[in-house]
């Protein structure tokens, strides 16, 4: 903690690697699950990866042609599949051991009480923790959705046309019907799992062991499927943006107002049901807001990086009082805090509960600032913590992000409104004796 | 008496004759207990008032007993509550009826969000009853059931908490027992619990066996997310919390507010002699957890054994305020140090945090120490203060004020409703830190009448 880095982790999530493991028939929304958990833990600081067995399988058997492959009577198939979970525990086991993963999804069909018994012996050689999350679905306009939006777009079924592709994934979901064993609360009672029912209607959750299941249980509760946009932006141009100093609080300029009245004039052209706006406590988020006319909600937790004692600088001044810090910034921009300041490792620990809010509503629109917006894109475009400090976040762009498939669709609509350009990039020279220009090579223009 | 006859035969919904209004977001919500009795319902009912109105939900329980005392002045035996009991039913169901009416007042007079209804609530009748009540003003409803089929658990429940009941006072500790398991009988045989079906659309949680399974229908929204999160995280197994301050530091020496120092000699003092104290009582896995501020990880330090930082346990963030003495925030800063002494918990610092949000950033450490056992946490003055105002339910006018010496260790024991404190002072001399609030709290009050209640510095 010498050059305000932190180096220890907020909480120990555990001691021991978690496994977790998917249960249910196919176009349960299990890889969709998986996905999302994967992408939430890796943001919170939970190195977590996920091994879809449907992935391994495709590898082995290069060509799919049939539901056939997935008969419960056929040998050959059984034999393959077999393997093909094998070899995703030992690369599961190769993560959780030498690569310094905590977390890993188990993304599986895992239908068979036997299958299951399997990965928990295998589990308890290892040491690992196994949470087993089953999704149980018989609404039939659900899997038909699922199947749509996901399967027919599956390399398994590229030179198939749309209702033969349907039909053919039908039969293979009635091949694991027959033996399917449901988690069960009496047989099963000793096992950790949370089962959800029909989309999140309704959870069983049995024996939750620590706080990382305590924590996946809590977000799994809260996230759903119900077509939404999210709207991200940033405040209008500040006087301080257009100076080049950086936090502070600040007013719009006139250009960030004028940003204001067009963003008011898109939303409304949007057309919209119900949205939410949210906006940090700062002038300048307020301002942008108050000229939509609408109610919002103010957050603090949506106030930008705490730069400490460089707080209202310009870079040209932090280089010139703090030149050892600013290239300490550079060379670990994720983790490098501020003296008397914050990190981008401190500002998504406090946008953890405007991230599972988000997950929670439906049409959201978030004014906020340039590094929340960096740490929030970054969760919902799945971007590693190297990346998530240099994402481009420009002034007056609204960015459209609604969740299709296993991703999220970006639409980024500037709102042609000049503004400063305020990202600096990386610069070449991150060497603490650099010399000044080296140092400020990338920064933007300004007043 | 007559008065209670009357209103007992009156229908729940008639009796709250408006026409059914929308369900707005923010509507208020009613927590609905059910459950035999010795299932923990009390329990979980005032616990989870109590971390709601500390998160700032303003929430109050309402709890059927309660009512029913008052209305019946002395309690005589089971009998009472035998489902054949006319009387006593009469008079069971207008006290619910009295419960509701007040819950009616808190919402719409007394500014309240959430009203916990403590009682069995084990017939679908009276289910029902509530729902049509909450569906005329709006409610929106939450069912919190608690099973418990472990006889023990039974047991020590009403060891803990019902032989020492004003229903038990004068009977021995045998009788009481007997006559309380004869009470639970009364209710056994009408008890419907809530169903997979038939409540299918119901809001609820269900509880078993304290914890060991959850089953969860229709969460309709934040609060009923956060409720739900919250009681899956609180356990009943026996611990102890510790609390203390960093030992004294450079800064409080001084008598300035916030900054970095390190330890005093004193506080360097205080850390071996935690130490020691630490040893001595001998505590089963005991967790450590500092702030990510020198003077605690200097403390944790002397301790020899693994700590954990949290940077959400920083002490309150005094801005423009920090590493000043309060003489010189009085000479630099006169209307603030007022508008703080006005409102302290609301109070902002420019640039820095109010109570308030030292609240809100703590509410992640409340959470793990729910879901902890044994734990000490090496904190500071302001934090100590959020969080032990958590513990014994301290309101946002008093938090600000709670006395948390320097060199004193606070150790919280879960207890029956509520937990019990035991301070311990270890002996080490340290400044005061702690400022009453000041008589003269206005705006242009000279310094004098300002730094009245400022503690002796150098």
């Amino acid at each position: 903690a010498i050059f305000g880095c932190s180096t220890l982790k907020q909480v120990c999530m555990t001691n021991c690697p978690t496994l977790i493991v998917t249960v249910g028939l196919p176009a349960r929304g299990k890889t969709y699950i998986s996905k999302k958990l994967t992408r939430y833990l890796n943001w919170i600081g939970v190195p977590t990866k996920e091994f879809n067995v449907g992935q391994y399988r495709r590898d082995c058997v290069k060509i799919y042609k049939s539901f056939e492959f997935f008969r419960p009577d056929n040998e050959e198939g059984l034999k393959i599949r077999k393997q093909c979970a094998s070899a995703a525990l030992n690369d599961v086991q190769q993560y959780l051991g030498e690569e310094g993963g905590q977390v890993a999804v188990f993304d599986a069909t895992n239908t068979t009480r036997e299958r299951r018994e399997t990965i928990v012996r295998f589990a308890e050689q290892n040491g690992y923790k196994v949470f087993f999350v089953e999704s149980v679905c018989e609404d039939p306009d659900v899997i038909a959705e699922n199947i749509v939006q996901v399967k027919l777009g599956s390399p398994d079924y590229t030179d198939c046309n749309t209702d033969e592709a349907i039909e053919d994934f039908m039969k293979r979901i009635k091949c694991y019907e027959n033996s399917y064993q449901t988690l069960d609360e009496d047989l099963d009672r000793e096992l950790s799992f949370i089962k959800i029912i029909d989309v999140g209607r309704r959870y069983l959750v049995n024996r939750v062991l620590d706080h990382i299941q305590s924590r996946i249980v809590y977000y799994l509760m809260n996230i759903h499927i119900t077509p939404r946009s999210i709207y991200l932006c940033r405040h209008g141009e500040s006087d301080l943006n257009v100076k080049g100093r950086i936090g502070g609080d600040s007013g719009l300029s006139l250009r960030g107002k004028e940003f204001a009245r067009y963003l008011a004039k898109f939303i409304q052209d949007q057309n919209i049901k119900d949205l939410k706006v949210w906006t940090s406590q700062m002038k300048r988020t307020i301002q942008t807001a108050e000229a939509l006319s609408v109610p919002y909600e103010q957050w603090k937790a949506l106030n930008e990086i705490d730069a400490g004692v460089c707080e209202e600088m310009m870079y040209e001044e932090i280089q010139e009082n703090y030149p050892l810090e600013f290239a300490l910034r550079d060379q670990d921009k994720y983790r490098y805090r501020y003296p008397k300041g914050e990190s981008y490792e401190d500002l998504v620990q406090r946008l953890e509960p405007v991230i599972m809010e988000l997950e929670r509503q439906e049409n959201v629109l978030v004014i906020c600032h340039q590094a929340v917006m960096r740490c929030l894109l970054a969760y919902f475009l799945d971007k590693s913590a190297d990346e998530l400090p240099y994402l481009k976040c420009p002034l007056h762009t609204v960015l459209k992000l609604t969740p299709v498939a296993y991703g999220c669709k970006v639409e980024s609509i500037s709102l042609n409104v000049d503004a400063v350009n305020t990202h600096r990039d990386k610069p070449e020279n991150v060497n603490i004796h650099r010399s000044s220009e080296d140092a400020l090579q990338t920064v933007p223009p300004h007043l | 008496m007559c008065y209670l006859f009357l209103i007992a035969n009156i229908p729940f919904s008639d009796f709250f004759s408006l026409s059914s209004v929308p369900q707005f977001t923010n509507s208020p919500t009613l927590i609905v207990m059910v459950g035999l009795p010795a299932r923990g319902k009390t329990y979980i009912s005032k616990k989870l008032t109590r971390y709601l109105n500390w998160i700032g939900v303003p929430t109050k329980v309402f709890n059927l007993g309660q009512y029913r005392r008052e209305a019946v002045q002395a309690y005589k035996t089971f009998e009472f509550f035998l489902p054949d009991n006319e009387e006593a039913m009469k008079i069971r169901k207008a006290c619910a009826i009295t419960a509701l009416k007040d819950i009616h007042h808190y919402f719409t007079q007394e500014q309240g969000q959430v009203a916990v209804f403590d009682a069995t609530n084990t017939t679908r009748d009276r289910r029902a009853d509530i729902l049509c009540f909450a569906k005329e003003s709006g409610y929106k409803v939450f069912f919190v059931e608690s099973i418990c089929d472990d006889p023990d658990i039974i047991e020590a429940n009403i060891m803990e908490v019902k032989l020492s009941s004003p229903d038990y006072q004068d009977c021995d500790k045998e009788e009481a027992l007997v006559d309380f398991l004869k009470r639970i009988e009364c209710y056994k045989m009408s008890y419907v619990p809530l169903d997979d079906e038939m409540d299918r659309n119901l809001s609820y949680i269900k509880i078993f066996n304290v914890g060991f399974r959850y089953l969860v229908n229709r969460v309709q929204d934040h609060i009923q997310s956060r409720i739900v999160y919250y009681l899956m995280n609180i356990h009943v197994t026996p611990r102890s919390i510790y609390l203390c301050r960093h030992g004294e530091s450079e800064l409080n020496l001084l008598g300035r507010i916030g900054g970095d120092s390190g330890l005093s000699p004193r506080g360097n003092k205080f850390a071996c002699t935690l130490a020691g104290f630490i040893q001595s009582q001998c505590i089963r896995n005991l967790k450590v957890w500092t702030s990510h501020m020198k003077r605690t990880i200097q403390t944790a330090e002397a301790l020899g054994v693994a700590y954990e930082q949290w940077k959400a346990l920083n002490e309150i963030d005094a801005g423009v305020c920090e590493e000043l003495t309060y003489e010189e925030i009085q000479e630099h800063y006169p209307e603030e140090f007022a508008l703080r002494d006005q409102d302290k918990y609301r109070y902002r610092y420019p640039k820095g945090e109010s109570y308030e949000d030292l609240v809100h950033r703590l509410e992640p450490v409340i959470m793990e120490l729910e879901r902890q056992e044994n734990v000490l946490v090496v904190c500071h003055q302001a934090v100590m203060r959020c969080l032990l105002a958590y513990f014994l339910d301290k309101s946002a006018e008093e938090l600000p004020y709670l006395k948390c010496p320097l060199h004193t260790v606070l150790k919280l024991t879960p207890v029956a409703y509520g937990c019990k404190v035991e301070s311990v002072f270890l002996n080490v001399e340290a400044v005061n830190t702690h400022r009453d609030r000041p008589v003269n709290v206005d705006v242009s009050r000279d310094p004098q009448d300002a730094l009245l209640t400022v503690p002796e510095h150098i």
